[in-house]
């Protein structure tokens, strides 16, 4: 798997989803500069990482959704290439037009940093493969924009076609409100666009891949995309 | 020389915080009347924020030197070599008077500047740690002060990319008027590529680098020179704005450029800006500075050389480049979108001339400026000891069960996890251990080595007693790094107390400086980088001593490493250390019988060493299944974090003396360990043989904390305890 990650002036753990990305690839992903206007040939993933791209002081990734490289991924998206963001990653992509909804502030009006646990709602799709359905897994969430919103339209849609992959629930895998950290509409925590190659989400896997480290559950994810490709091939 | 600058009055000389006898010597050194624009470079330079006049024949006393120090104090950042061509770059600053006038901004601007002073020493930062200290919780700012300063922490940490992993918050009445934020920042380095301020050879030039110049921060180090009246609010803009985006921008300009080679001396502009940069620079490597105004990148119109000089606008840098590398150093800057400019050159004259428009401004000599500003050796008097507080001279006023849920629910010892869960402390990918353990565990790259970090100082012991004080914070922190298997390497000092000019104070510093260099001493644990902050005192009250210590330590292999929590049930509880029901200055006394006396626990540094030494042999050979420290509140309140950590309960025999006195003295140089039965034995036979204490207390099991003779509370009751005070507090609920 070849994967490109994009580097915005602010992104600050793009050294987090690159190390994830090589422990569970092998291959050392491409940094690509936000000014840049193509993406490397032979690109199988995009990953949009967390930070604060430029310095998030505009509304949370507007800016980033509107630098150079992003026509680039405009058109990679278009043709079916597999795009991942990550916290502000997932609200660049979303800034970008590229996923429906917005990022707004977590309801007690404060960053907030902790381990979640999510339900992951599908196993079959090419971001989930490496996971059951319904299986719930532990990851760190650290953001202060993270409570999802969307039209009521919007929302129908994303449930009635099955794309809400990750649901803040409780470690039993059910849905509470006490549990749903920053009071995401549905507890929504990441969604898939129409066709399904398209992935934005808040809480961050690739903290979570290490076996020495402790918890490995966001590992799935990325061992997941890997097997896609590697059966693509 | 310059014109139009305003005629220097005695009125405008006290404004700028010089007595009249430091004017008397600025007189006598360049032989006339300074400018206006010379005036406010002596003042940035001479003030107590910068020069240490107070402070530094004491410093001087303390133990900086070991195999593994590689720069001591004296320069951005101390820095310790841990092996493997790899070095620890770290410092603690405090932020103390702007976070008082406006709490977000100071707190971030704290954690802003310290991180600079890491990274310009050509370290990356892997971790931030803080220690703050707020007034009562009923005092109608607190809950402002706690809010915003928590806030800007995170704010700027976050938004940089360094994770917050450790800290300490604590309050009392003391700080009412004057609440603490030091700040913590922690790189790592190739130890054979750190940068230095030292400027090297004549006619190189000097680039400012970073952010614009504005007219924020004016006067901010000798704002935070003075101590505070009723109109602290008006000294607002003196504190600057924070920009975390500029300084993620600089960090990782500055570490391409250093690894360009193109550097040969850098340094950040902190306190006093552009002055105390160029002239540290400057003196330090015993040649002149130029610098030229008009090629200063400014954010505003019209800045006069006086405003230039003594701004504290944030995210900058001045750094000495080798000439053949200018461009290459500004074509990293411009693709970061940073501002670039060549503002001077260093000069063989050894003074330092500031140039604006066609005029001199400043023509001063800049040895003088530096190296010799004035020195104090202040008159001070000895604390007065106080008595012993016997413990059968304290009558419990409730059952042991009662007293434990009201100290660990109490606003000292409750969770910390409304502040820490506002700080991004996994980012990085390498905490092994967060927030509320003893000391952070944080991954060295890829491991297998790993960083302990801590900060810590009990200032109800430090005010009862400097000397015990000052050993007990040193002891602490290097308790606090072993208990979680760490070899404790060095320490940053962050000395935080109230006017120098009273002696009672003085006292205070001079006794916490001794009680800190005998620990250092005895634990082999020196000083490579520190702060002092004085004048914390608003009308004439000034805060508890606080000489807060930033340790580090150093573990070898980090999935080794011990956490406080139970491991299992039906394990050994045992303590580590000696027992005879300590209670004076303990917080048992304060919250639970509402007395604040006596003498504190003394530090027995040759114990704590042993003791320590054995507890890290133990870990280290794999013994201890968890370990603890036993600090504030005493061993009771320790088994209970351990409890509360695990969901595990904990069965445990009765007090062998008065059980108010055996559960919640704070004997130092102590810990708690659980070990399986056989290993247990084990250690106990290690113990007795280094002659070290050691004591079965029961065993872990069950859904309860049972002290024989005193009522079961359930694990659940204690985390509910615990966990509620400080979200209920911040809520308004409580006071």
């Amino acid at each position: 798997m070849r994967s490109a990650i994009l580097v915005f002036p602010g992104i600050n753990r793009e050294r987090d989803m690159a190390r994830a990305l090589r422990l569970t690839s092998g291959r050392e992903p491409a940094m690509v500069w936000h000014t840049d206007t193509a993406l490397p040939a032979g690109t199988d993933l995009v990953v949009v990482p967390g930070g604060f791209s430029y310095g998030d002081y505009l509304r949370c990734g507007a800016i980033a959704a509107r630098a150079p490289v992003m026509d680039a991924v405009r058109h990679f998206a278009g043709v079916g290439g597999l795009v991942l963001g990550v916290c502000n990653g997932f609200q660049i992509l979303c800034e970008a037009g590229l996923l429906p909804g917005v990022l707004m502030r977590n309801e007690a009006l404060k960053f907030i940093c902790r381990d979640v646990y999510l339900k992951v709602e599908r196993s079959d799709t090419s971001f989930t493969r490496g996971y059951n359905a319904g299986q719930v897994i532990r990851v760190p969430v650290a953001h202060g924009e993270g409570n999802y919103v969307a039209d009521a339209q919007t929302l129908a849609r994303l449930e009635g076609e099955g794309r809400v992959l990750f649901r803040y629930v409780a470690p039993d895998g059910s849905l509470d409100a006490a549990w749903n950290v920053n009071g995401a509409t549905a507890a929504i925590a990441g969604i898939l666009n129409e066709a399904g190659n398209v992935l934005g989400m808040m809480p961050h896997p690739e903290n979570h891949v290490e076996p020495r480290m402790g918890v490995t559950d966001g590992r799935g994810l990325f061992a997941g995309l890997v097997d896609h490709f590697r059966q693509a091939a | 020389m310059a014109s139009n600058e305003p005629k220097i009055t005695s009125e405008l000389i006290a404004e700028h915080g010089l007595k009249p006898e430091e004017y008397q010597r600025l007189l006598d050194l360049i032989g006339r009347e300074p400018t206006f624009t010379e005036l406010g470079i002596f003042s940035a330079m001479w003030n107590e924020h910068c020069s240490y006049k107070s402070s530094k024949i004491h410093l001087r006393t303390l133990p900086t030197k070991a195999p593994w120090v590689i720069q001591g104090p004296g320069e951005n950042a101390g820095v310790i070599d841990i092996g493997d061509g790899l070095a620890v770059v770290f410092k603690m600053e405090s932020h103390n008077h702007p976070s008082y006038i406006e709490p977000y901004q100071g707190a971030a601007t704290g954690v802003g500047g310290i991180l600079r002073d890491v990274f310009t020493m050509g370290a990356r930062p892997i971790a931030c740690l803080n220690a703050l200290r707020f007034g009562d919780p009923a005092h109608p700012k607190t809950r402002h002060l706690v809010a915003g300063v928590v806030a800007g922490i995170g704010g700027y940490g976050n938004s940089f990319g360094v994770p917050t992993v450790g800290g300490l918050v604590g309050f009392h009445r003391r700080y009412d008027g004057n609440c603490l934020v030091n700040a913590m920042a922690v790189g790592l380095a190739e130890a054979d590529r750190i940068f230095y301020a030292k400027a090297t050879g004549v006619g190189k030039p000097i680039v400012y680098l970073g952010s614009k110049t504005g007219r924020d921060g004016i006067h901010g180090a000798t704002m935070a020179s003075a101590e505070f009246g009723e109109s602290a609010e008006e000294k607002r803009p003196t504190v600057q704005v924070g920009d975390p985006f500029s300084e993620k921008l600089l960090l990782e300009a500055c570490l391409e450029i250093m690894a360009k080679d193109c550097v040969i001396a850098i340094q950040d502009m902190g306190a006093a800006g552009l002055t105390c940069s160029a002239v540290e620079m400057g003196a330090k490597g015993d040649l002149g500075v130029v610098l030229d105004l008009d090629a200063v990148p400014c954010r505003e119109e019209g800045m006069s050389a006086y405003e230039m000089m003594l701004s504290e606008s944030q995210e900058r840098m001045l750094m000495v480049l080798k000439p053949e590398k200018e461009a290459e150093a500004e074509a990293i800057f411009r693709k970061w979108g940073l501002d670039f400019a060549v503002v001077g050159e260093t000069t063989p004259g050894k003074r330092f001339i500031v140039r604006h428009g066609a005029a001199v401004m400043a023509d001063l000599p800049i040895k003088e400026l530096g190296d010799e500003a004035p020195v104090y050796d202040r008159p001070y008097v000895e604390t007065a000891r106080r008595p012993i507080v016997k413990a059968s001279d304290v009558a419990p006023p409730v059952p042991v069960a009662d007293a434990l849920l009201r100290l660990i629910g109490s606003p000292d010892l409750c969770s910390k996890r409304w502040v820490w869960e506002q700080y991004d402390h996994v980012i990085l990918g390498n905490t092994v251990q967060r927030p509320g353990g003893d000391a952070a565990v944080v991954r060295v790259l890829d491991g297998p080595k790993a960083l302990a970090l801590t900060t810590d100082v009990t200032p109800r012991y430090c005010e009862a007693d400097p000397v015990e004080g000052g050993k007990q914070a040193v002891a602490e922190a290097w308790r606090n790094l072993t208990a979680v298997g760490a070899r404790p390497l060095a320490l940053t000092d962050n000395l935080n107390f109230g006017s120098p000019e009273r002696p009672e104070t003085m006292g205070q510093l001079v006794g916490c400086i001794r009680g800190i260099a005998q620990a250092c001493q005895a634990l082999d644990f020196p000083v490579v980088s520190g702060n002092v902050s004085l004048y914390n005192e608003t009308n004439g009250r000034a805060i508890l001593p606080t000489p807060t210590i930033g340790g580090v330590g150093l573990i070898d292999e980090f999935t080794r490493s011990t956490t406080l929590a139970f491991k299992a049930a039906d394990q050994a509880i045992l303590l580590v250390g000696e027992v005879t029901g300590w209670l004076g200055q303990s917080l048992y006394l304060r919250e639970i019988c509402a007395r604040e006396e006596g003498a504190p626990p003394p530090v027995d540094l040759a114990a704590e060493r042993r003791n320590g030494d054995l507890v890290r042999a133990l870990i280290a050979d794999g013994l201890a299944s968890a370990v603890h420290d036993v600090s504030d509140g005493g061993l009771l309140v320790a088994i209970a974090e351990m409890a509360m950590a695990s969901g595990i309960g904990a069965k445990l025999d009765a007090a062998p003396i008065a059980a108010h006195a055996f559960w919640f003295g704070e004997e130092q140089g102590r810990y708690v360990l659980t070990a399986t039965a056989a290993a247990a034995a084990a250690i106990i036979t290690r113990a007795d043989s280094a002659g070290v204490p050691i004591r079965r207390l029961g065993s872990t099991g069950g859904d309860a904390l049972t002290a024989k003779g005193e009522r079961p509370i359930l694990v659940a009751e204690l985390r509910e305890s615990f966990e509620a005070w400080f979200p209920a507090y911040m809520a308004g609920g409580v006071a």
